[in-house]
């Protein structure tokens, strides 16, 4: 910029160059606006960022069935264009007399993480950067302290005599911290037990992440890629479909299929069948017996007062 | 009822004109500040189009630089009642005028914590859902909601506040009392709120034992109370120098005595939460001993709170010695524990919160030059919004930009009063 009126001005002399100074004027000003849309330039490429129709769009809660036939129509059109796949986007809703409970054995686990990678392949998360809900832990014998466990093991063969392996994951908790602080509401969890997340809802602040007691929540700091072919198209609206840059994520214990009546996908993969799943309301159910006779199970930092819908046990 | 509509808009259009004019430092200063603004935009539309990925942060450190700008800025913006209880409370005459300076800087603070909050966001274009009866507020139980509107109304009461002073000033009246005094002292307390809940945000995860501490709160308000008062000692001592307002030395030296005992609470906090930290040994210290000593290897912000703690020691000697009654040890204290404070709140207090994680993996974060770039941006943005409230209130409280002027020829840079043209002189 031009010190215009550099010179020292006391003595007014009006009508002083007044073409020089309002021509020194309007050049600053244009100087000005040539470098704000410079600096503007790259969003150029912000491309398919939101749509007038999703940016418009309502909360979940309050969404007639109506509009969420429309929200569904507009999720099937936006997946089509970009994978080329028509996929078949559900809203499951909760059933009633159902909560779903989750346990998992610790003597069985190798620490294979096929169950991570299923998980990854089921609930169409990002591969590049790749997005995993199941963190497994490599632990030494004789110690549940979370701090002692390896998360980065790249061994030749599991399981490493002198370890256990334990896999974490979203705890579904009874009292979760994350949907306490989310500061809109995009966060809550169903009858059913399942905490989820509106996609289109966060405004992706990660609040969340920071009050998770188990690091089970996930941001997608950049534009989630799927190879096309690798997209899964039986969808659900809070679960697998695809998210959005800057929005949270998490397990959901694959709502798309358990309220389907199906088995989550990292159970199903499971080698070992380590993983247990079930009805925690239905007293005949294979996870009521679970919770019932096992001598002792484990709720993973209990004394955070969470309350995990998720169960660790032992068999000796 | 027109009249007094067009007098106002005279009054924003004048005050709007004289924010555009003014000597060569002042274009350089503006120019410069622009132009850094204008860098940060710049990486902030990349961080849009690109996503958070062009930052530093990651699952395991998901809050950076932002935040901690954030949170140091909030005690910045809080510490501006520093300045007004003396005022209103204990009746300080050499304060009286420069509270407005004081509230003015709280303006542009929150100006700043709100686009740094903005900047965090990873949809910034979902902004309305946090607006009550259009959005979903989840209010009173997620304290992010509560800080939306602490900081909000903060906003708004200083605003208030300022611009009704100023306007009275401008028309040459006496401010209506019930019409800012019940502002003034809603102000001082919603004050210490905005800081408070601010630390609450904190202290409510229960996951994160380096923040699920009760003495995080009152560090907060101390070292907020230590920071502010700094920054208006310094932004009093460059108002004096290049305008030709007068302040007096007794006012500087009333806010030494302010950040001088602030100061010595803030460091006596510290020692109590060193202590519970190491004496006890418990694995939920893993973080403060991250912070202090480095953790498997992992020191990254070891030689940064080394340097906060030797500055605050060394701003705390200096305030509590009779030198410090001398302006240029003083300024040395202020920088000192401004710099010192800043370091210890941001990256002392967010990032070791995150480290380890709460399954135990121990992850460094380093800002990324594109967010090094916002931050500048919002820092040069916030800079430009003070000294611009500053060019217009200066000249209203010297009486030299006043109604009773209208129409005589505009006043350009800052001449001293002596030209006769300027009918009034300026006040004490």
């Amino acid at each position: 910029m031009t010190p215009s009126a550099s010179t020292p001005p006391p003595a007014p002399p009006p009508g002083h160059d007044p073409d020089r100074r309002s021509f020194l004027r309007s050049s600053a000003a244009f100087a000005g606006l040539t470098a704000l849309a410079a600096s503007l330039s790259p969003l150029r490429e912000l491309g398919d960022y939101t749509s007038t129709e999703q940016f418009l769009q309502k909360y979940y809660k309050e969404m007639t069935p109506e509009d969420m036939k429309k929200v569904l129509r507009r999720i099937t059109n936006e997946v089509e264009r970009q994978y080329g796949i028509r996929p078949h986007v559900r809203d499951l809703r909760p059933m009633d007399g159902v909560e779903f409970v989750y346990a998992l054995n610790l003597t069985r686990c190798i620490g294979c993480r096929k169950c991570v990678h299923a998980c990854v392949a089921e609930n169409n998360q990002s591969r590049s950067p790749e997005i995993q809900y199941i963190r497994v832990l490599k632990m030494p014998h004789g110690s549940m302290d979370v701090d002692k466990g390896n998360h980065t093991y790249d061994d030749k063969d599991v399981p490493d005599p002198g370890y256990f392996y334990m896999p974490i994951q979203c705890q579904q908790c009874k009292n979760p911290p994350c949907v306490k602080v989310c500061p809109v509401n995009a966060t809550w969890q169903e009858k059913d037990g399942i905490t989820v997340i509106d996609y289109d809802w966060c405004i992706g602040c990660r609040y969340c992440e920071a009050a998770c007691p188990y690091w089970a929540r996930r941001f997608n700091f950049t534009k989630p890629e799927i190879p096309k072919d690798r997209l899964n198209p039986e969808m659900s609206y809070l679960g697998n479909r695809p998210r959005k840059q800057g929005v949270m994520e998490k397990c959901h214990f694959c709502i798309q299929r358990t309220r389907a009546g199906r088995y989550p996908a990292c159970l199903e993969v499971c080698p070992v069948g380590a993983r247990k799943f079930g009805n925690i309301l239905d007293p005949e159910s294979e996870i009521s017996y679970i919770l019932r006779t096992k001598r002792i199970f484990i709720q993973l930092k209990e004394e955070m007062g969470t309350s995990p819908r998720f169960f660790y046990y032992f068999d000796k | 009822m027109i009249t007094a509509a067009r007098n106002y808009l005279v009054f924003l259009r004048r005050s709007a004109r004289i924010a555009f004019v003014g000597d060569w430092r002042y274009y350089a200063w503006m120019g410069v500040l622009t132009a850094i603004t204008l860098l940060g935009l710049n990486a902030y539309a990349k961080q849009l189009v690109h996503g958070l990925v062009v930052t530093g942060m990651s699952d395991e450190v998901s809050w950076g630089v932002y935040i901690a700008n954030f949170t140091f800025l909030v005690g910045v913006a809080a510490a501006a009642v520093m300045m007004v209880i003396p005022v209103y409370i204990y009746d300080n005459e050499e304060l009286h005028d420069l509270v407005i300076f004081g509230e003015l800087l709280a303006v542009a603070a929150i100006i700043m914590c709100l686009l740094f909050v903005t900047v965090d966001l990873g949809r910034p274009d979902r902004f309305w859902h946090l607006i009550p009866g259009l959005g979903q507020l989840n209010f009173p139980r997620s304290m992010l909601s509560w800080d939306v509107i602490v900081l909000n109304g903060y906003l708004l009461l200083n605003v208030h506040i300022c611009g009704y002073l100023l306007y009275c000033r401008y028309q040459d009246r006496k401010p209506a009392k019930w019409f800012y005094i019940p502002f003034v002292f809603t102000a001082i307390i919603w004050a210490v709120s905005i800081h408070t809940v601010t630390a609450f945000l904190y202290v409510g995860l229960g996951g994160r034992p380096f923040w699920n501490a009760s003495i995080v709160g009152p560090r907060f308000l101390a070292s907020a109370f230590t920071a502010g008062p700094a920054i208006i000692i310094l932004a009093l001592q460059i108002i004096r120098h290049v305008t030709h307002y007068r302040i007096t030395d007794k006012a500087l030296l009333t806010l030494r005595s302010i950040v001088q005992v602030s100061m010595i609470i803030n460091v006596f906090l510290l020692v109590c939460e060193v202590f519970k930290e190491f004496y006890s040994g418990t694995t939920h210290s893993e973080s403060a001993r991250y912070l202090f000593l480095g953790l498997e290897g992992h020191h990254a912000l070891v030689p940064w709170i080394w340097t906060a703690i030797g500055f605050n020691l060394i701003a705390m000697t200096i305030l509590v010695l009779p030198v410090s009654r001398g302006l240029k040890y003083l300024n040395v204290a202020c920088v000192l524990s401004i710099v010192g404070i800043w370091i210890e709140k941001g990256m002392g207090l967010v990032i070791p919160g995150f480290i380890p994680t709460p399954l135990g993996a121990i992850v460094d974060y380093v800002p990324s030059l594109n967010e090094t770039l916002v931050c500048l941006g919002i820092w040069a943005f916030g800079l430009l919004c003070y000294t611009i409230f500053l060019r217009m209130s200066v000249p209203i409280l010297q009486g030299r930009l006043s109604q009773a002027n209208e129409g005589q020829p505009e006043i350009q840079g800052d001449e001293p009063d002596t030209p006769a043209s300027f009918a009034t002189p300026a006040p004490h």
